[in-house]
């Protein structure tokens, strides 16, 4: 691969190995499907098409790929939860809402790449018996829909998509669906509900698994576009060879998108859980900017725990117990989590010293305030809540009640809702609370007193 | 609300009849409700936004109740039912662009076009739109750019990297 060039400032950092993201950015480059053709593409699906489907489906399990879009589930397991005697079509769809703030990876793949993406999704459709794919797409890129429709139009032409693929039996059409804008259609669920033209309102699990009961109430694979194109690579090394990237239980490589208060932010292809927090903010990403420290993080998505730059933690390790600070984390999935975290969507939002955090708390709040589809009381009233209360500690009106309101009713929202949103929501509030608390308390004050004549008319009546 | 607009009004012509049909096919026959979104956006790309005509026409198009087309028109961000400008700017609100400066972006490119934003708030009422009708700013919410921020979509096109005091650079590019 040392032929590769990559266009003048743009060239990888010396600690990634660029798999998934091997051509962006490459020098001589462009999306059509010569191009990809001419760098081997579709050879693996070729490969693939002399496989058995359920041992594309083992090879994939025995990769160890886990989800890139979030939950970080493994692939192959989630493949193998389609019923075993089901009679209805499968359906396959590529999550490509890219909504989490902090992530922007997929847009890479789907501007410059997209052909790497319908070859993975070919495979997988094929292990799965899916005849018809969705490519859900953010509305956001209206520029990556024209270029993923033509890059389908030139498949199809070659014969790698509709009916008899490459003369193996094998029908398969995929389809791009724009979205419209809202946030909840990253979560799988929402996202079939929107699928099918309605309001995106997530569905109850269980019963409505995906897999089982998905798009049109048939088995459905939801998979992130990063996690799909993993599997043209699995198929091409093979999973023993794959699982050697990477650690144990986080095999592979991930692409992590670093913002915020570093020297150069950016995305950066790595092994999974072979880079620490202190090399990736200091050696790739430049540390921090001039004159200032490294003040708090949050590690895989606007929806993670934020960490603060000087803790440690106590972490267990089989019977023994390893003490880490914030910057010897790996980069995995399992020690992350570990950590009181998680490695979530590969967003890493680095906030300096020069930042107020009741200012990022509020910025969240809005976020999800804005966001929550409305579904559930929990939801939508206490995000909303928790904005109001925190814009009152950014205008200076705050009480120091209201650091104790504003976290309980963050704990009052997660674990009683029907979405995952929940959590993504409340966690951020939880975790800035607990550890910035001295921090929130300094802007309020005791003499704030926020209360409208009338509520303190109806006060006054109450204690009567 | 009565500002001068760009937009031709909703008509349907062969080609729109002929791009819902072709996005229509893209769902199992008994499933049109599918296209709801896709018809919607042929709609709002042609003629600005959702008008209740629009609404009805795309209702009766898949055999739907009109309801159930504006429930989707009302829940989601994207979809407008008011004109914007003829140049529509989405900068972005979430945490990494506003720690770049996307919020003085967004108060730069008021001044400049004259557009009044007190009465906006972003459930409601996301858009504001310049008296002349030419220029509309709304909030977005995390735009998949972080790295580069503040990033800024002006209708179907992608700007990076666009620090406060490249706000007028970018809406010369809408004066051309
Ligand atoms: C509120 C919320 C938003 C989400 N947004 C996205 C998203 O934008 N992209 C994505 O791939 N997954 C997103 N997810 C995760 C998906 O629900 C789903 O787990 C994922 O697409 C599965 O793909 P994977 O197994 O390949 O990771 C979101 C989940 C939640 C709860
Ligand atoms: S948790 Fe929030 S976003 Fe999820 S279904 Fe309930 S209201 Fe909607
Ligand atoms: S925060 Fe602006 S693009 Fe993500």
């Amino acid at each position: 691969m040392s032929d590769i060039q990559y266009l003048p400032g743009k060239e990888p950092h010396p600690c990634e190995h660029r798999m998934i993201f091997k051509n962006i950015d490459r020098a001589g480059w462009d999306p059509t499907i010569d191009c990809y053709l001419n760098d081997g593409g579709y050879d693996q699906l070729q490969k693939a098409l002399t496989m058995e489907p359920q041992a594309i489906t083992n090879e994939v399990k025995a990769s160890g790929l886990r989800g890139r879009g979030g939950a970080g589930f493994p692939t192959g397991v989630k493949w193998g939860f389609i019923p075993p005697h089901n009679t209805k079509p499968v359906y396959l769809i590529c999550n490509c809402d890219e909504s989490e703030p902090g992530t922007f990876k997929d847009r890479y793949i789907v501007h410059q790449d997209p052909h790497q993406l319908i070859e993975g999704m070919i495979i997988s459709c094929f292990a799965v018996g899916a005849h018809t794919a969705y490519i859900y797409m953010r509305e956001e890129f209206p520029e990556a829909a024209i270029i993923m429709e033509k890059a389908i139009e030139e498949a199809r032409a070659k014969n790698f998509l509709g009916k008899d693929v490459l003369g193996s039996g094998f029908d398969v059409e995929i389809y791009v669906h724009r979205g419209a804008g809202a946030y909840i259609c990253g979560e799988e669920t929402g996202l079939i509900e929107s699928l099918e033209g309605k309001r995106p309102y997530p569905r109850i699990k269980p019963p409505y698994f995906p897999a089982a009961l998905g798009l049109y109430m048939a088995p459905t694979i939801v998979n992130n576009v990063e996690s799909l194109c993993h599997v043209k690579h699995i198929i091409e090394m093979g999973s023993e060879a794959y699982a050697q990237l990477g650690v144990a239980r986080n095999t592979g490589t991930r692409i992590l998108c670093v913002s915020g208060d570093v020297k150069n932010p950016g995305y950066y292809e790595v092994e999974v859980g072979k880079i620490t927090m202190g090399e990736l903010l200091n050696d790739v990403c430049g540390g921090p900017k001039e004159g200032r420290t490294f003040k708090a993080c949050i590690p895989g998505g606007s929806s993670a725990k934020i960490l603060r730059c000087d803790e440690s933690y106590t972490i267990a390790q089989g019977d023994s117990e390893q003490t880490l600070t914030f910057f010897d984390i790996p980069m995995d999935f399992d020690t992350i989590a570990a950590c009181g975290s998680m490695a979530g969507s590969g967003g890493v939002i680095v906030m300096d010293d020069s930042r107020k955090i009741s200012w990022v708390l509020n910025n969240l709040n809005s976020f999800y305030a804005h966001e929550s589809c409305g579904q559930c009381t929990p939801c939508r009233e206490g995000s909303m809540w928790m904005k109001k209360i925190s814009d009152r500690i950014v205008d200076g009106h705050a009480t120091p009640d209201d650091i104790q309101t504003l976290e309980d009713v963050a704990y009052q929202i997660d674990g009683r809702t029907v979405c995952a949103f929940g959590e993504a929501s409340s966690w951020p509030v939880e975790a800035i609370i607990s550890k910035f608390r001295d921090e929130l308390t300094a802007e309020t004050s005791e003499d704030n007193d926020d209360l409208s004549e009338e509520a303190k008319q109806q006060l006054q009546f109450i204690s009567e | 609300m009565d500002t001068p607009t760009t937009f031709p009004p909703f008509a349907v012509t062969a080609e729109i009849e002929a791009e819902a049909d072709e996005r229509i096919s893209h769902y199992p026959a008994d499933k049109k409700r599918s296209a709801v979104l896709p018809l919607l956006h042929i709609i709002q790309h042609n003629f600005g936004f959702i008008s209740k005509d629009a609404t009805v026409w795309v209702a009766e198009k898949l055999g739907l109740e009109p309801i159930q087309v504006y429930e989707v028109v009302s829940f989601y961000p994207g979809l407008r039912e008011h004109a914007p400008g003829k140049y529509h700017f989405r900068v972005c609100r979430t945490l990494s662009c506003a720690m770049a400066g996307s919020a003085d972006l967004m108060d730069r490119l008021c001044e400049l076009t004259g557009i009044d934003r007190s009465h906006s708030d972003s459930h409601h009422n996301p858009i504001a739109v310049s008296p002349c009708g030419q220029w509309s700013v709304e909030f977005a919410e995390c735009l998949a750019s972080c790295g580069t921020g503040p990033v800024c979509m002006v209708n179907d096109d992608f700007h990076e990297a666009v620090s406060p005091d490249k706000a007028e650079e970018l809406l010369n590019t809408t004066k051309a």
